[in-house]
Parts: C-alpha cells; sequence; structure tokens
C-alpha cells in the first residue's frame, strides 16, 4: 500500500479542534489511514492551531498557540491533520508569525515543511494510489477552499475515492465554491453565508449523489445543517471515514442507531 | 450620485440585497457571465500565469520609484502640451475640474466611466454648481438617471435588469412616442445612443478616467467596449483626465503586457474594444481632439498606503475579477458594501479610503475562500490585505464587544491545554447527551447565528484525545 516505504515514520497527528470534540471518528479514520501507509501514529497533547485567532485579527493568541503547536510537535517526521485548512493555517501562514525573527524562523519552516493534510499526505507523501475499503454509494466530493487554494488538494482524494470498491464518484456543478462556512465568518454575517449555503446545497443535490464527502470537518457541518434544515436525506461525511472504511458510524447530525434500540429494551 | 456611506450598515444593507428579488436575478448572472469568459481567455494564452507575474513585477517596481515616474509623466505631458494638477484630497479634486469647467464657461460636461470620479463624488459637486455632468458610459448613463452609484468597478449597472431599464427610460425619456417597442436590449441601446449623441455634440468639456498613465510619454490610457470614452474625450473643448497615483506605469512597452492581463481577467476578451492613448491637446495638424488637455493627479490617502503593508492593494488595475469569482458579492451584490468600490478588491481599499471605523465590516464579509487571489491578474493578496484590517480592528477594540468576548474565553481556554482538554470533554458529553435521539440540534444557546439556517450536529460524544488516552492506558 505504501511503496516507498523504507522504515515506519513517525506522524503526530493533530486531530484538530473540531474533530477532537465533535467527531472523533474521523480522528480514528486518519489513524487506521497512516498506519495502513506505514506510520506510527502518535496524539501528543493539543488545542488549536490557531487560526479563529488569527482570523480575528489577534495576532498574540495566533502566536502563543503557533509556539504551542510547533513545541508539541516538532520532533516527529511528519505532522498530519485530517483538514486542510488547519494544515494550510499552519503550512503558509505560520511563517508570517515569525517575519524578522532570526532565532525562530529557520525552526518553524523545518516545522512547517513537514505538516500535511491527511489525503495529500497518504498521495503525495507515501505514495499511496489505492485503499482496502469499500462503500455502497455514490459520493459527490467539495473543494474545501484552503485546502484547495492553499495547499492544491483536489485530485488526491478524488484519486483514492476512485480505489474505494462499489463507490461512484458523481462530480456536483461549482465544486471548487465555497460553502460559506468561512470559519466566524457563518455566524458573524449569517443571512450571507446562509446565502450561499443554500447554492451549494442545490448543487449538492443537482450531482445525484447520496452522500457529500469533504476533508474539512467545519464545511461539512455547515453543509450537513444546512441540507437537514432543508430535510435532505443526503449523508455527509469526512472523506477519511469513507477510505478508512469506517462509513458505518453515522453520518454527521444523525444519531446512532444504538440509542434507538437502547430505548426499546 | 452622492457618496453616502452606508457600509457601517452591511449587515441590513447585506439582509435587503438578499431579499431584493430583481437584484438577486441580475446577481445570478455576475458569475456565469465572467467566471468561465477568464477562464477560456486565460486557458487560451500559454504565458498568462507568467504574464500575472510580470504585471505584478511591474506594479510593484513602479510603486517603489512612484516619485521618479510621477515627475517623468508631468514632465512629459507638459511637454505635449497638457496641463497636470495634483490633489492632496477628494475636495481639491473636486475644486481644480470645477475651476477648469468654469474658467471654459462649461455648461455641460460629458463623462467617461471613472471609479474616481464616484470615489470624490463629482457630479453632485458639479450641479451644485451649475454644471451640468452626463454619463456617457451605458451603464454609468443608467445609474445616473436612477440616482444610484455603480454596484460594480468595470459593469456599474449590473445589478439592474432590461425590464427595469425599459421603465426608466419610458420616464426619463419623456419626449419620445409611449408606443415605440423596448423589448429588445438593442432598442434599449439604440435609445440611449440617440440621446447620448446628442449630449456629446453639446458639451464644452469631456471627463474620463485613465486606466494608465505612462511616465515615458505623458499619456493618459482609457480602455473600454462602447466608443463613448472617445467621443467623450475628442469632441468638446476640453479633455480631463482624472487618476490616481496608481495608475502610473514607466512605459508603453509595461503598458502592453498589462493590458493583455487586463481585459482577459475583466471580460474575458483577448483587448477591449477601443484601448486610446491621448497625449496632449490637439495638435496644428491633428484633424480633431481638445483644445485643453488636463490630468488631475489624486492622493487621496494613497501615498500613505505606500509605506505600509497595504502598498500591495496600489497594483489593482481595476479589472473587477475578484468581485466576479467572490461568493459574497454574487450573494450581496455591489451596493451592500455601502460606498464607492466592492468586493475583495473594495473590501481593502474602503477602510483606507473612509477609514477602518466605517469600513471594518467590509474585510469581516469574507470567507477568506481565497477565490479572489488566486484570479487577480497583479496578484494582490486580498485576504491577507483583508486580515490585515481585521487586525488594525483588533488592536482597536472596534469588534463588537460578545465577539471579543467569545475570543477572549476560547483563547484563554485554547492556551491551557489542562483546562481546555477536559473543559472541551465535559462540553462535549453533555451536548452529545442531549443530542444523542436526534443527532443535531435545531436551536442552540449561543449558537443563534448557526441555528436560525442550519442544523448543529450533536457531537459523537466523548473527545477523541480522551478516548486516545484511555486506548493507551488499556494497551
Amino acid at each position: 500500500m505504501a511503496p516507498n516505504e523504507q522504515r515506519p515514520v513517525s506522524v503526530g497527528l493533530f486531530v484538530t479542534c473540531l474533530v477532537d470534540t465533535q467527531r472523533p471518528s474521523v480522528g480514528f479514520a486518519a489513524v487506521r489511514l497512516l498506519e495502513a501507509a506505514g506510520c506510527t501514529v502518535s496524539v501528543p497533547r493539543q488545542t488549536c492551531c490557531g487560526q479563529p485567532a488569527f482570523n480575528s485579527g489577534d495576532r498574540t493568541t495566533t502566536r502563543a498557540l503557533a509556539e504551542q503547536m510547533i513545541a508539541a510537535f516538532e520532533t516527529f517526521d511528519y505532522v498530519v491533520a485530517p483538514s486542510g485548512s488547519c494544515a494550510g493555517m499552519i503550512r503558509t501562514h505560520y511563517p508570517e508569525l515569525f517575519v524578522g525573527e532570526p532565532d525562530w524562523m529557520p525552526r518553524v519552516e523545518r516545522f512547517c515543511a513537514k505538516v500535511h493534510e491527511l489525503v495529500s499526505f497518504l498521495a503525495d507523501v507515501r505514495g499511496v494510489t489505492h485503499v482496502t475499503a469499500a462503500y455502497d454509494g455514490t459520493v459527490t466530493y467539495h473543494d474545501s477552499c484552503s485546502g484547495l487554494r492553499e495547499l492544491g488538494i483536489q485530485a488526491q482524494p478524488r484519486r483514492l475515492l476512485a480505489s474505494v470498491e462499489g463507490l461512484t464518484v458523481a462530480e456536483m456543478p461549482d465544486s471548487d465554491v465555497c460553502c460559506g462556512f468561512g470559519g466566524t465568518f457563518c455566524v458573524k454575517y449569517p443571512d450571507v453565508s446562509n446565502a450561499i449555503v443554500e447554492k451549494k446545497a442545490a448543487n449538492i443535490l443537482a450531482s445525484g449523489a447520496d452522500t457529500l464527502l469533504a476533508g474539512d470537518l467545519g464545511c461539512l457541518m455547515n453543509m450537513a445543517g444546512k441540507l437537514q434544515r432543508e430535510g435532505r436525506t443526503i449523508r455527509v461525511r469526512h472523506v477519511a471515514e469513507v477510505l478508512a472504511g469506517i462509513g458505518d458510524t453515522p453520518p454527521i447530525g444523525q444519531p446512532k442507531p444504538q440509542s434507538v434500540e437502547g430505548r426499546k429494551s | 450620485m452622492s457618496v453616502h456611506i452606508t457600509s457601517p450598515q452591511f449587515k441590513q444593507n447585506a439582509r435587503e440585497a438578499l431579499a431584493d428579488q430583481p437584484l438577486q436575478k441580475a446577481l445570478a448572472k455576475v458569475g456565469p457571465g465572467f467566471i468561465g469568459k477568464r477562464a477560456a481567455a486565460a486557458e487560451k494564452l500559454p504565458e498568462f500565469e507568467a504574464l500575472r507575474d510580470s504585471a505584478r513585477d511591474i506594479k510593484n517596481h513602479t510603486l517603489a520609484h512612484l516619485d521618479l515616474y510621477m515627475e517623468r509623466f508631468e514632465e512629459k505631458a507638459r511637454a505635449a502640451g497638457g496641463h497636470v494638477h495634483f490633489a492632496v484630497d477628494a475636495a481639491e479634486a473636486r475644486n481644480i475640474i470645477l475651476g477648469i469647467c468654469r474658467d471654459l464657461g462649461a455648461k455641460t460636461v460629458t463623462k467617461g466611466k471613472s471609479m474616481i470620479s464616484e470615489e470624490i463624488g463629482l457630479n453632485d459637486h458639479l450641479e451644485a454648481n451649475g454644471i451640468q455632468p452626463v454619463e456617457t458610459d451605458l451603464g454609468e448613463y443608467l445609474i445616473q438617471i436612477r440616482g444610484e452609484g455603480p454596484s460594480h468597478i468595470i459593469a456599474p449597472a449590473i445589478h439592474l435588469n432590461k425590464e427595469q431599464v425599459e421603465a426608466d427610460f419610458r420616464r426619463v425619456h419623456a419626449d419620445l412616442p409611449p408606443e415605440r417597442n423596448l423589448s429588445e436590449p438593442t432598442a434599449l441601446l439604440a435609445e440611449a445612443r440617440g440621446k447620448l449623441r446628442e449630449k456629446f455634440l453639446a458639451a464644452d468639456v469631456g471627463i474620463t478616467g485613465a486606466n494608465f498613465l505612462v511616465a515615458e510619454t505623458g499619456t493618459s490610457i482609457i480602455v473600454t467596449n462602447e466608443g463613448n470614452g472617445d467621443l467623450t474625450q475628442t469632441l468638446p473643448k476640453a479633455h480631463i483626465v482624472l487618476a490616481s497615483i496608481e495608475k502610473l506605469v514607466p512605459t508603453l512597452e509595461d503598458v502592453s503586457q498589462l493590458l493583455r492581463v487586463l481585459a482577459r481577467s475583466a471580460t474575458g476578451q483577448e483587448m477591449s474594444v477601443y484601448t486610446t492613448f491621448s497625449t496632449g491637446p490637439r495638435r496644428a495638424e491633428d484633424p480633431d481632439g481638445p483644445g485643453d488637455y488636463h490630468v488631475v493627479i489624486l492622493d487621496n490617502g494613497r501615498s500613505g498606503m505606500l509605506a505600509g503593508q497595504l502598498r500591495e492593494m496600489l497594483r489593482c488595475i481595476r479589472c473587477g475579477a475578484c468581485m466576479n469569482h467572490c461568493p459574497v458579492y454574487h450573494a450581496v451584490g455591489g451596493h451592500a458594501y455601502g460606498w464607492v468600490y466592492p468586493g475583495p478588491m473594495g473590501s481593502v481599499l474602503t477602510p483606507s479610503l473612509i477609514g477602518v471605523e466605517k469600513g471594518r465590516n467590509l474585510p469581516n464579509a469574507s470567507t477568506f475562500c481565497g477565490r479572489c487571489e488566486e484570479v487577480c491578474p497583479v496578484r494582490i493578496p486580498l485576504p491577507k490585505l483583508m486580515r490585515h484590517w481585521r487586525e488594525k480592528e483588533f488592536e482597536r477594540h472596534l469588534m463588537p464587544a460578545t465577539q471579543r468576548t467569545g475570543l477572549a474565553v476560547w483563547s484563554f481556554l485554547a492556551r491551557r491545554g489542562w483546562l481546555y482538554r477536559p473543559m472541551t470533554r465535559m462540553a462535549m458529553a453533555m451536548l452529545a447527551l442531549v443530542g444523542k435521539s436526534k443527532g443535531r440540534f435545531s436551536k442552540l444557546p449561543l449558537a443563534g447565528g448557526w441555528t436560525q439556517y442550519r442544523d448543529f450536529p450533536a457531537p459523537e460524544g466523548d473527545t477523541f484525545q480522551a478516548q486516545w488516552a484511555a486506548r493507551k492506558n488499556v494497551r
């Protein structure tokens, strides 16, 4: 599965705040995929990469969280996150926080170079070309903005999805257009955010797929929340869940079937 | 139009725009109208990306030596018989132009499309002083008769539908037979052309903007598709060019590179229909042209931008690609931004020109999707510059108190992992328990902005970090 594997490489999994708190399944899916690609996975104690502070103009907090992040993860061969947005924050924006500081800069640049988004890490760094997983359904893939534009993630998830047994990909119109999440944007400007996600929901439905996938939980929660508010039945999942073959957990925003059984007994 | 600023009410403006059905109908055409054409034009030119680099470098070089090129332009324009005026701010620019018009005893002036004219509120000033300005760009003419400002920097009336234009023409052109057929766009165009022809011939002064000012030759250049700019600047007694300092470019060779990215980025055209170079007034051997040629160069705060982070914004060549590709612009249109410049470029420029206190909403009203930067012909990092304004806003305590408090609480916790982990674990356990049966919430305290329009997924239960730690202990 990982042709360019020599020795086990150490990966620090930066699970991201949203996966940590909202949907740990994505974290376990990431562990499974990384281990299958010949990585030894560790999960150091962590909080957040600082992106919410960065995009709110709070440089002091951003800087403190960046230092915290670097200290926690810099000993690993690689740092991998199941999010293009968080990985992009580190890779493209951390260096901006240390400009003009020769004491920090080489260390920051060394660190940033080993930070990757999960799916692109598997495909581009570990040379993974197919996964051992099955999924019965037609999926449509939304390109989350930061992953797409900061890290160039577009072909990799589609290529790996094509190797999932039983899975068909049906592209939606404008898959590369923002879903309207934008971090705090969606609560600061809810009316505008809603107008954008309404269009996205229409495009998702136009694909005819029964499952929506993406690589960022923030976007997924936004789109799932909108689709469910509209009463749609389309399932919404993080792409790692399907690639890892753990598609038996309830989709985002759906209850666990056990809880229903639990009530019956 | 007036330059009444409504940027502080962006949220209210946006709500109204979203509820405005004719506007939404017009906005639906923006994306399909521009995006595919730009992409196709870029695709057809193998060196397009290299040209963008070169366009960026030309503008960077010019900005680094702006004083030099300004002097050279002035010298060359004067040598060609033109007059060059420098205006520190909007008021000075308005008065210089009014002075020129008065000296010539002007009663009416025709105008080519100029965003700087909108920025300084020129039309109101001329009217207040008894001079009638007539916009001759079709889009500008439409918004002038409606008393509106432009909603897009290259397509000022893009917020209008054909039916609205027909109604306005019937209202304003009351001398024409009411039974005339205006159902086709060509009929509307012909009527506007007929009306404007009279104005072109009657005008005493023609005012245009400039896409570029060429230092090596003292030339001003306008890029248009309607030919109105040429009539505006050649028929009257005087031609006044109104341009801001960042329009300077060193050489004609540089201009030829910038022109190759401008129209392609704007409308997907290889070149605009007209690209007109003007150097000085009519010479003895010229068959036509204005007797006087003036260039008014406006600063209006821009030299202050040269020194700081916002300098990159001065590379802007006003193609409109950023707004054509912006999901927020597509949703609310240009008027919601509340001043002259909308979309991503407006969200960076507006706070510099009217102050971050009034303009603070604009750089916040972006998802940072990055599509604007992706298409900008001069590679302006628009999200980064919007973030710059968010930093200024944070430093000056301008954001709403609830947002600031929320950010402070979150930041306090995120910097203290030992507290963050048990707190998030407890919160998630509670949410998971309450949301267990439905798997999501249709209402949540403190999350009204979210649940007003979307459900909120219930968390799965225990946090990943807690589950991971438990597994490790078992192993």
